[in-house]
């Protein structure tokens, strides 16, 4: 079967578009905030979905659903956030 | 310490606690503090289905047992029996939202795994079936191995199931489990994820009411002209929906004050309860109905789940000042009372961004200052529309408080470039879902907030206002000294002094005079005036009729009475606020700098008001 997906920074994925993480830059973070992100539920494998983007001149945090939370960061964090979309997807959800 | 059975309370934030804490011990309730450190311990009675007390205590949302802040600490303290002050529970009610199981199950697996008997209250089952999810209790108590019940908490039913569970669990005496060994974070969360699939019955595609209110609340234009109109809203109710109140309080205070000159004889002691008591103390209780709009208001917003959206608008803005939008939270509750909003801070991990945030709290207009407002503004403002439907006076209030923000923004701003210097922290913040709040609890958080207004009316206000009169009353002028009683006075003497340094900014002796007893609380100004023109009234009848804004009105001219509103924007003036910051900075530098930098900016914001008015031809 083809499989098709493409990986894309949280920060250029379109809103409202299901993902998951595919890595995470855990070196941009400090220790409490990788902390904090993983206390949130987000970890290689967790499904993600950005909702709102912030700020006049695109200089504000973006909101993601992260599983059945939502959370903000701020566009440098969500910047060491890969995902990957595509049909499968929701399969490599379950699988993790 | 009570020899109760005790029960914590104990989840992630935003499951729901607190309303749950609330319906369980109603008003019930004991406010206090950790020994040590600044967390608010809240705790309350709560009798089991059989009549059996015990003490429920409500900890600090965590998410996690490794504290990122001192409120997740004294969590973890509690629960491992390490808090000084406090026994070990002898039982946990954990708290989950069942619609965010994955999340807060592991942190619940944390939990069980310290072997404490334990029941998990599976909370806010309404919103999660209107999000369309379906749960199982039974699958989730048999995965867990504890008792799960479901609860919400305007509910009886799930609360009485709640007091019958913990009936059971300290009736039977059961013997505290062996803990269970650490397990690592990935491992718990996988094991959480397992257990919460299980206990789904179904999940059908949610109406996702927040999604549809965040598509307008959060967008970057239509967003930040919804909060401004929230803000603008909220100043005007402060004026408009106090009137009919403000006038029975003022109602009721002539009638004690007439009474009591009717019934004592003239002399010193008619004097202390007219002069000191009725009229300081009352003129400041008469602003505890626009203080409870206020504070009506910032309930709503933190309990609706907008001031986290509020927070995440701001930061674009914050980040530019080198702040987190999270700060907006805490500068937000500063508008009722700075102490509670620098207590806040500590929900900020970066202590930069932290220490910032505590220098320009002050800077937010508090409640205290509303009534050094409100008397201002109602004595020189005329109360006509700008606009229909907006009034000059609620207006002119609502600019007071732009100029305290505007100002806060520019302090931070220069702060970060020189004291605070450094990298920023980041902005990680969950945002919950909107709920409709209870009316219950907005009403319990009113009650305690005006329970600590009159407490401070009764205390702080009540000695600064006795301790004024008696300056002011004595020594007694001799009969037929031209000077009058107040300039003769020791109070008037002093303030004469003052007045030499504070004339250049067009401040007269009656305002020296009350600035001095306002240092204990702002609000103090107002009663001092009252007193110091009640004094200066004697038995002129006619001046005595007068409102203190009439008297205002006739004896300051406009710039002066602008000059004192601008002043009001920064001074520091509240020991509360000095001792606070004092605590969470743990040293004299921090606040003494911040003293001397609001007075700074207090004398030049009055002196350029001043004298800008004055060359206006106001």
């Amino acid at each position: 079967m083809l499989r098709v997906s493409l990986t894309v920074r949280l920060t250029d994925l379109p809103l409202r578009q299901p993902a998951y993480v595919d890595l995470i830059d855990w070196s941009v973070l400090s220790p409490s905030e990788g902390q904090r992100l993983r206390e949130f539920g987000l970890c290689e494998g967790a499904s993600v979905e950005a909702l709102h983007r912030g700020g006049i001149f695109g200089r504000g945090p973006i909101a993601c659903k992260v599983g059945r939370m939502t959370i903000a960061m701020r566009r440098s964090h969500a910047a060491a956030v890969t995902v990957r979309t595509g049909p499968d997807s929701l399969d490599q959800d379950r699988a993790a | 310490m009570s020899a109760l059975p005790l029960v914590a309370l104990v989840g992630n934030p935003n499951a729901g606690k607190s309303a749950l804490f609330n319906a369980l011990t109603g008003a019930r309730q004991k406010l206090g503090n950790y020994p040590g450190v600044t967390v608010e311990r809240k705790a309350g009675r709560l009798s089991l289905s059989d009549g059996r007390p015990i003490e429920l205590v409500d900890l600090p949302g965590t998410y996690s047992l490794d504290p990122g802040s001192p409120d997740e600490q004294v969590t973890r303290d509690v629960v491992m029996g390490k808090q000084v002050g406090e026994k070990r529970p002898d039982a946990l009610v954990i708290v989950v939202d069942a619609a965010n199981l994955d999340n807060h199950l592991r942190f619940a697996l944390e939990l069980i795994a310290l072997g404490l008997p334990t029941i998990v209250a599976l909370n806010m089952v309404d919103l999660a079936t209107r999000d369309g999810l379906e749960l199982d209790a039974a699958t989730l108590s048999r995965e867990l191995g504890v008792p799960v019940i479901a609860t919400v908490a305007v509910r009886k039913r799930g609360l009485d199931h709640l007091r019958e569970a913990l009936g059971d669990m300290l009736g039977e005496g059961r013997a505290v489990r062996a803990a269970a060994p650490d397990r690592d974070f990935d491992a718990l969360r996988a094991e959480a994820r397992r257990i919460a699939r299980a206990g789904i019955v179904r999940e059908t595609p949610s109406r996702r009411l927040t999604a549809a209110v965040d598509r307008v609340a959060l967008h970057p234009v239509f967003g930040l002209m919804l909060l401004l109109a929230l803000l603008f809203v909220m100043f005007q109710a402060v004026y408009a929906w106090s009137e009919a109140p403000i006038a029975m309080i003022e109602g009721v205070a002539e009638a004690a004050a007439s009474t009591v000159r009717d019934t004592l004889p003239d002399g010193i002691i008619r004097s202390f309860l007219v002069d000191g008591v009725i009229n300081g103390v009352g003129s400041v209780v008469v602003f505890l109905p626009q203080i409870l709009i206020l504070f009506f208001f910032i309930l709503m917003l933190e309990a609706t789940g907008y001031m986290v959206r509020a927070a995440f608008l701001m930061d674009g803005i914050m980040a530019r000042v080198g702040l987190s939008g999270r700060a907006f939270i805490p500068l937000l509750s500063s508008f009722a009372c700075a102490i509670p909003g620098i207590m806040a801070t500590r929900t900020i991990a970066d202590p930069r961004d932290r220490l910032t945030t505590i220098l320009i709290a002050p800077l937010m207009t508090c409640s205290a200052r509303l009534p050094v407002y409100a008397v201002i503004i109602g004595a020189f403002i005329p109360a006509r529309d700008v606009l229909p439907g907006v009034g000059l006076q609620g207006f002119v209030l609502f600019c007071l408080y732009v100029a305290g923000i505007v100002g806060a923004m520019l302090v931070a701003l220069i702060l970060r470039m020189t004291v605070t210097k450094g990298a920023s922290g980041g902005f990680l913040m969950e945002m919950p879902k909107y709920q409709w709040p209870r009316a219950q609890d907005i009403l319990l958080g009113l009650w305690q907030r005006a329970m600590t207004f009159l407490k401070r009316a009764g205390t702080i206000i009540f000695a600064s206002t006795v301790i004024l009169w008696l300056l002011l009353t004595f020594p007694k002028v001799p009969d037929g000294s031209p000077v009058s009683q107040v300039d003769y006075s020791v109070a008037g003497r002093i303030a004469n002094g003052l007045t030499v340094v504070l004339e250049p900014i067009g401040f007269n002796r009656d305002i020296s005079l009350a600035l001095i007893p306002a240092m204990a609380a702002r609000e103090v100004a107002v009663s001092a005036l009252a007193t110091v023109y009640s004094i200066d009234a004697g038995d002129d009848e006619a001046l005595l009729e007068k409102s203190l804004g009439d008297r205002l009105k006739d004896q300051w001219p406009l710039p002066t009475a602008l000059a004192f509103l601008a002043w009001f924007i920064f001074a520091p003036q509240c020991i509360s606020t000095i001792a606070v910051t004092r605590r969470e900075t743990n040293g004299w530098k921090w606040p003494m700098f911040m003293v001397g930098y609001l007075f700074a900016l207090a004398y030049v914001a009055a002196g350029v008001t001043y004298w800008t008015a004055t060359a206006a031809g106001l």
